[in-house]
């Protein structure tokens, strides 16, 4: 890549400018961090009044000004360009180079100080740290823009995903407050049961929507402790123990050696707890769910299988973005919000660790999900001992 | 013989309701979840018209069938529905006429939709 800045140099001395103008002109500054090369092209202005003019025409990248001017002074030229807001970056030169004028010049925004007279290797230095300075900020600008991008877009998804709940809620109400179906109220039922459903679906959204913000806003402060993954495993299933059984799930835990890591216990719980409740919920009737907890050297393996309604492969590309939902008649019913899985995403990037899933449409899923154990960098004292669990949701109670 | 009546929509309680509303209106009514499945009903079927929903697998698949059916199929008319107004920054029941023209739907309604307003688009877009 090659940028090409535009540098105006503004001095009463002809000699001074074309001066400058000879040592840019020839001037090339790499820079291999930022995988870039730049070069200059010059334009000169005699006073401060004509290099406003120049400024506000030809938007220069950067200025090189003399203090010293026949009528505005540079300091002058630099509170206007303040004042208008300009994005430029400017160089204050002077031959009467005293701590005060560099102070009130970077006050109004110089950004550095060259004091005359002068070498060419002094300029280049400077319009080599000047130039990376524009390029870095430029840089950042394009970053929060880009984060701005996303998080409208991510906001106007949302505001759909609130939305349609309550559009069907109120058509399903319409419907009913019109009587389009006549006076026999049980003809309405369904759409009484749908609406309940719905009212659920957006309960579950806030709620996951908490989560997410919670783990995103950085607000919270991630507290690292040693963690036993089993027994939060438990835990999670347990939370899920209703669930299953109104659907005669069994559910099946198997730990293996060393399952310690150094980790927040709310993260784990959220990605256990989705892992787990979605097992059950896109599950069928009868079936089973297998949580097995593993390790490795250097991470934590959790394994959740069922034996429910399995995704396509086109499906199960997209499964961990924001707000996709698998829509189709078996999962009518289930409540969703769509951020289940992208917040355990987002959490496992955290960890270092990785997500994938296998499924096999109307078989069921596997999802693999693997936590470093020490993303931390924080020693793993665990002391624990090897322990084998099962644990069947059918036989409680 | 009934109208046909082509809904596109990935919310299934918004295609029952449009479902009940539409037979209590006497027209008959054949559903399809996605773009790309509507693009495949209408190469064998030619319904009377067609409502589409706008965000469903992507942010603007409604925009994108519309734009479709306009070109390949110039006469049926599209009614395009959505929950979201404001935030995608169409504001439908109050779409200029140039946002009309680029989107080229031939009437737009804000979920939920309401029965009569419903009955008098149809009316005026298929006569009685």
């Amino acid at each position: 890549m090659a940028e090409l800045f535009k540098v105006l140099v503004v001095d009463d001395e002809p000699g001074m400018r074309s001066g400058i103008a000879r040592v840019l002109k020839e001037c090339v500054v790499s820079l291999p961090e930022m995988k870039t090369e730049v070069r200059f092209t010059v334009v000169e202005a005699d006073s401060a009044e004509q290099g406003l003019d120049i400024i506000e025409l030809q938007k220069p990248d950067m200025i090189l000004l003399d203090h010293k001017l026949p009528g505005m002074t540079g300091l002058e030229l630099l509170i206007k360009i303040a004042e208008k807001k300009i994005d430029i970056l400017s160089i204050m030169m002077t031959a009467y180079a005293s701590l005060e004028t560099a102070v009130e010049a970077t006050r109004n925004g110089a950004y550095d100080f060259l004091a005359k007279p002068f070498s060419p290797a002094e300029l280049k230095n400077l319009i080599r740290k000047a130039s990376a300075r524009i390029l870095y900020k430029r840089q950042a600008r394009s970053l929060a823009e880009e984060k701005k991008k996303v998080r409208f877009e991510f906001i106007s998804v949302l505001a759909h995903e609130l939305k349609s709940p309550l559009a069907a809620i109120q058509g399903y109400l319409n419907i009913v407050h019109e009587r389009i179906l006549g006076n026999d109220l049980e003809v309405y039922d369904s759409m009484i049961d749908r609406s309940l459903i719905r009212l659920e679906g957006m309960k579950k959204l806030i709620f996951d929507l908490l989560d997410m913000t919670r783990i995103e806003s950085e607000q919270r402060k991630r507290e690292f402790t040693n963690i036993n993954v089993c027994e939060h495993a438990k835990k999670a299933i347990e939370i899920s123990a209703l669930a299953a059984k109104e659907h005669n799930i069994s559910i099946e835990l198997q730990c293996g050696d060393n399952v310690m890591m150094n980790g927040d216990v709310l993260e784990i719980d959220i990605i256990l707890n989705n892992l787990i409740s979605n097992a059950i919920k896109y599950n069928k009737e009868n079936g089973k769910v297998d949580v097995n907890i593993g390790s490795n050297n250097n991470f934590i393996i959790i394994k959740v299988s069922d034996t429910g309604i399995g995704m396509k492969e086109e499906e199960t590309k997209k499964l961990f973005k924001d707000f996709v939902r698998i829509k189709n008649e078996q999962t009518r019913n289930i409540i969703g919000s769509g951020l289940g899985l992208s917040t355990v995403n987002k959490l496992v990037q955290m960890y270092d660790g990785k997500i994938s899933v296998q499924s096999e449409f109307t078989k069921g899923s596997t999802f693999i999900v693997e936590l470093m154990k020490n993303s931390q960098n924080i020693k793993d004292e665990s002391g624990t001992q090897p322990n084998n669990i099962l644990v069947k949701t059918d036989e409680t109670n | 013989m009934d109208k046909k009546i082509l809904i596109v929509d990935d919310d299934t309680d918004f295609i029952e309701q449009l479902e009940i509303m539409l037979k209590q209106a006497n027209y008959s009514i054949d559903k399809t979840y996605s773009r790309a499945e509507a693009e495949e009903y209408l190469q064998k079927n030619k319904p009377d018209l067609a409502i589409v929903d706008l965000m469903m697998e992507n942010t603007d698949s409604g925009f994108a069938l519309c734009y479709h059916i306009k070109k390949k199929y110039n006469n049926l008319p599209v009614i395009m529905v959505t929950a979201v107004t404001n935030e995608t920054g169409f504001q439908f029941d109050a779409a200029t006429k140039e946002e009309q023209t680029w989107i080229r739907a031939d009437a737009f309604l804000a979920k939920p939709i309401r029965f009569e307003q419903l009955k008098r688009e149809l009316t005026r877009l298929l006569g009685n």
